[in-house]
């Protein structure tokens, strides 16, 4: 096609992504508050619209009208480009997840995704790498010790938990043999998913997520009880609302991951006219990705929280040597399959 | 056309980052730009087509690498340098010495060498062809790597272990 059609099908694309995304995140706090509080006997939400679902519009408003407070010592440029990081960077890695197969309107064709690159899974990895550093520098520029320590801690734990990400998904591509998240999906047709062919795999990659997102029994660096409020401590207002909205578009990410990489991403029972066909993948997708979100959110209010010396014991002494065994054997399955098969 | 503008766009950023890491005082904005420096590099590889290698700049160099100097920096409570008031010479003679130095050598790389130009992407650079050279044409220079990285690994515990606390042994709970 020719490029004008092209950027304009890519700027519609991108635009709908970070459209769906930005309000996933925020409805993603609804379903967090919901279920957290029925998991605790309670309610949640109920007066803001029905169920409470107007609730991340009136949460949002609120950060808007929040009084700005900056101290007085902070360092000024990372101070302000900290929570810019987080964003950009929790918003860039969705530009590489599928949703669904070729759809076609009229003249016009293409993929739900968009952007499918060669190195789609590390382009991912590459984000997650690089959103550490809106935690280190927001700790540090805030100049307080609360916040220092707890971007100390979490920028550590990140780049620890990084690793045994990485090396799970290992196992994965070995299987299929692409790095490309569409052929990844594209592997696992008739029911072939990968949770059973990786369910160590599976489990590395899930606890190992949801360390690096700072999250579920792993956040102890944004803990109440121990750290006031960690890297976050001097933030208020927008700048408070833009981590918030960076934590939880990472969830998103890790839950779309997951699906893609084990659990068949959009495949599932597709049939009837062509709408339904370019439609119901999408819904399979969303299903999946929804069960992970709460599944991040059920683990959060049922686990206690690590201390700090055992997650990063657990990250480098179990997790590491448990992925690294994971890709020798499945390397080792696959070779003698190959030879075998000739 | 096209390939150039990119080039000098992104070779333009390189040097700057490089420069600004020299001249800035405070650093953690040398760190800054040293990622910078480490983007932009990313960036030039993509040019000549290594998209695996971009990727792996990205997550090793400028995620995992820098994030640590980052840290170190942080932990240290490094603060503004003070300027030692440079000596005259070094700036008078330093930096044409440097800049003819390098028009020397760009001189001789250039017109005096086997090099070329070549065209945006014309590099193999997908995993497969990384992984043939890794693990099949240069398979013993990685295995010697890995060991030269365990060595420098054991020499980091060592140094920063305590030998009262090595005595005592490991912590009993938890």
């Amino acid at each position: 096609m020719s490029i004008p059609t092209f950027l304009i099908i890519s700027l519609i694309k991108s635009l709908a992504v970070i459209f769906v995304l930005m309000t996933a995140a925020a409805y993603s706090v609804w379903l967090e508050r919901k279920v957290s509080a029925h998991i605790q006997n309670r309610w949640g939400p109920t007066k803001v619209g029905p169920f409470g679902l107007l609730q991340p519009l009136a949460d949002g408003v609120k950060f808007i009208f929040k009084e700005d407070l900056v101290e007085a010592n902070v360092y000024k440029p990372l101070y302000i480009a900290a929570p810019i990081i987080a964003m950009m960077f929790a918003l860039t890695s969705i530009a590489v997840i599928p949703f669904g197969n070729w759809v076609e309107v009229g003249p016009w064709g293409t993929y739900l995704q968009v952007t499918d690159m060669n190195i789609g899974l590390l382009v991912i990895l590459g984000c997650t790498s690089m959103g550490v550093y809106g935690v280190a520098l927001a700790g540090w520029s805030s100049n307080s010790k609360y916040s220092l320590l707890g971007g100390l801690r979490a920028s550590a734990q990140m780049i620890s938990y990084e690793v045994s990400l990485g090396l799970a998904l290992v196992g994965v591509l070995i299987m299929a043999g692409s790095l490309s998240l569409r052929d990844i999906v594209e592997s696992q047709r008739h029911f072939r998913w990968n949770i059973f062919f990786q369910p160590v795999g599976f489990f590395v990659y899930l606890i190992s997520a949801y360390a690096e997102t700072n999250r579920a029994p792993f956040d102890l660096p944004e803990a109440e009880s121990e750290l006031v409020a960690g890297y976050h401590t001097e933030y208020s207002s927008m700048k408070f609302a833009m981590f918030f909205v960076a934590e939880y578009c990472s969830m998103v990410t890790v839950a779309c991951l997951a699906t893609l990489m084990f659990f068949g991403g959009w495949l599932g029972p597709v049939g009837g006219p062509p709408i339904l066909q370019a439609l119901l993948p999408v819904l399979w997708f969303c299903l999946k990705v929804f069960f992970f979100m709460f599944l991040y959110v059920w683990v959060r209010w049922t686990l206690p929280r690590f201390r700090y010396d055992q997650l990063m014991a657990f990250g480098w002494k179990i997790l590491l040597p448990l992925a690294i065994a994971n890709i020798v054997v499945t390397a080792l399955i696959v070779a003698w399959k190959a030879q075998h098969a000739l | 056309m096209f390939h150039l503008i990119l080039f000098l766009f992104f070779g333009a950023i390189c040097v700057a980052g490089a420069v600004n890491l020299l001249v800035q005082s405070h650093p953690i904005n040398s760190a800054l730009s040293l990622i910078a420096v480490m983007g932009s590099l990313a960036v030039e590889y993509l040019l000549l087509g290594a998209e695996f290698l971009t990727a792996v700049q990205v997550i090793v160099y400028a995620g995992a690498i820098m994030v640590l100097f980052v840290i170190t920096i942080m932990l240290l409570n490094a603060g503004k340098e003070e300027g030692s008031g440079g000596s005259r010479v070094a700036i008078l003679l330093g930096i044409p010495g440097v800049l003819i130095a390098t028009l020397l050598v760009a001189w001789t790389v250039l017109f005096h060498s086997n090099t070329r130009a070549v065209p945006l992407g014309a590099l193999k650079g997908d995993p497969r062809a990384i992984a043939q050279l890794l693990f099949h044409d240069f398979l013993l220079p990685f295995e010697i790597t890995s060991v030269l990285i365990l060595i420098a690994i054991m020499g980091a515990v060592v140094l920063t272990s305590r030998p009262e606390a090595v005595a005592r042994g490991p912590r009993r709970d938890g």
